[in-house]
């Protein structure tokens, strides 16, 4: 019983750590979450993955330098962050519900495609003439704007875009490349 | 010129062509491989007896530098290429252009677990929402300031415009586009013009379309708005091309009341 009650508690406190935000980015570090929830907090988190799955959501890790081969080492595991992310499907109609409209959702697989087949690094003209041919041209800037701004990509001082933290917690670029190129 | 002269010139502009190359390479994502990097090694050795001064020391260690950078790029480029996501960018490309953008959305959406997040209330918004509350004025001092604003206002979607048949959905960018000329053609002769002077229309309906559209110019960075606070005059100053504001600048957000009172005052002001 006294068991239950332990991982009832260390199940709430992981909820809350994790749903809200507690810094300017989500998620949370696995460092974060070893001293606020104890060394078996692997434990806790594959227990909270498990409930929430009747949810549609999952709670998914990632590392900082990319899903390693083998098992995660502690240094690497501290470093990742934790994040509660969609575990199916949206609709387009949900996305534009959560404000995004078709064209948006276009440009930012466009976006991210381009940059991905670039190596990971792009200049910002190239992705701008590219959406210019599917969506109006105020768009494309506008819209590479509030991509930057929701930390999908990033830029830096030689107007280069890169991939940016949340493509690497939302997108499966594997899979989204992979289903263009089979079209 | 003496010969060592010569040579140390041609040196010179040999190794800024290197540089210049390397970052070619570098800045526009050009396959890496095509700098012969021996030759380039080959070309730096050969005047590096010839270099002196510090300046022309400093070139050659920018030159090698550049040179370091573009073998990185080919050392990057290789391990790309070895890894499952690499893709012919041409082809991604050819695809991507082939597909209406619906089912580039679709298949965005297989492949997209946004995060879940919920918004709250931090020390730091709390502090400056205290801040906020310390600096505001009291209710009936603010009153007596804004009495003319006394109309109750609201805001408007461009859904409820589109309702509205205000604008029309499928035109708006081609609408966009052209009152964009409209306003550079009437504002040619002093580079800006009166706020009202552009939007003020014959009818009520026709002056809010055009404010409303105005709004979009400037958000949208086609044009800005130039404020004498003393006289309280708005110009609109259109842009030869666009030149974007969103997320590089702090934005600010500046409501015009249009009410009707305003277009008549203003009608009558043309009248006169």
């Amino acid at each position: 019983m006294r068991r239950k009650a332990y991982y009832a508690a260390k199940l709430k406190r992981a909820t809350h750590m994790l749903f809200f935000k507690r810094h300017r980015r989500p998620g949370v570090k696995g460092w974060e979450l070893r001293k606020r929830l104890g060394t078996d907090y692997a434990k806790i988190i594959a227990l909270l993955d498990r409930y929430l799955e009747k949810l549609d959501l999952q709670v998914k890790t990632v590392f900082e330098e990319g899903t390693p081969s083998e098992k995660p080492t502690r240094e690497q595991l501290d470093r990742a962050r934790v994040y509660v992310t969609l575990r199916g499907e949206l609709t387009p109609k949900e996305t534009k519900m959560m404000g995004w409209r078709i064209d948006d959702i276009a440009g930012l697989a466009i976006t991210i495609s381009t940059i991905i087949s670039k190596k990971g690094k792009v200049p910002r003209k190239e992705v701008e003439d590219v959406l210019r041919r599917k969506l109006p041209g105020w768009k494309a800037n506008v819209n590479i704007d509030r991509y930057i701004r929701e930390g999908y990509i990033e830029g830096d001082e030689r107007e280069q875009l890169y991939l940016a933290w949340r493509t690497r917690a939302e997108v499966d670029q594997k899979k989204l490349v992979e289903m263009v190129m089979a079209q | 010129m003496s010969t060592r002269k010569q040579k140390k010139a041609q040196g010179k502009a040999h190794l800024q062509r290197i540089i210049d190359l390397c970052r070619t390479v570098e800045e526009r994502g050009i396959d890496p491989f095509l700098v012969e990097t021996d030759d380039v090694l080959k070309t730096i050795r050969e005047y590096f007896p010839e270099w002196g001064d510090p300046e022309e020391r400093c070139l050659d260690a920018e030159a090698l530098h550049e040179l370091a950078s573009t073998i990185k790029l080919q050392s990057e480029w290789v391990k790309h290429r070895s890894t499952s996501l690499y893709t012919d960018p041409f082809l991604i490309e050819e695809k991507l252009q082939r597909l209406p953008k619906e089912e580039i959305a679709a298949i965005f959406l297989k492949s997209w677990r946004p995060i879940v997040e919920f918004e709250q209330l931090s020390p730091n918004s709390f502090m400056e929402a205290i801040r906020y509350w310390q600096s505001l004025a009291p209710i009936n001092e603010r009153w007596q300031r804004s009495e003319s604003l006394r109309i109750q206002t609201e805001t408007t979607t461009r859904e409820e415009l589109l309702d509205q048949q205000i604008i029309a959905e499928r035109e708006f960018s081609q609408k966009l586009e052209t009152f964009w000329e409209e306003l550079k053609q009437e504002a040619k002769a002093e580079g800006k013009i009166e706020y009202w002077s552009f939007i003020g229309a014959p009818t009520y309906r026709e002056t809010v379309r055009r404010a409303y559209l105005t709004s979009f110019l400037i958000t949208y960075g086609y044009a800005t708005l130039e404020i004498d606070w003393l006289e309280e005059i708005i110009h609109i100053k259109p842009f030869t091309i666009p030149v974007p504001t969103i997320g590089k600048k702090q934005a600010i957000s500046l409501p015009i009341p249009i009410t009707i009172e305003d277009w008549q005052r203003w009608r009558e002001g043309v009248k006169t």
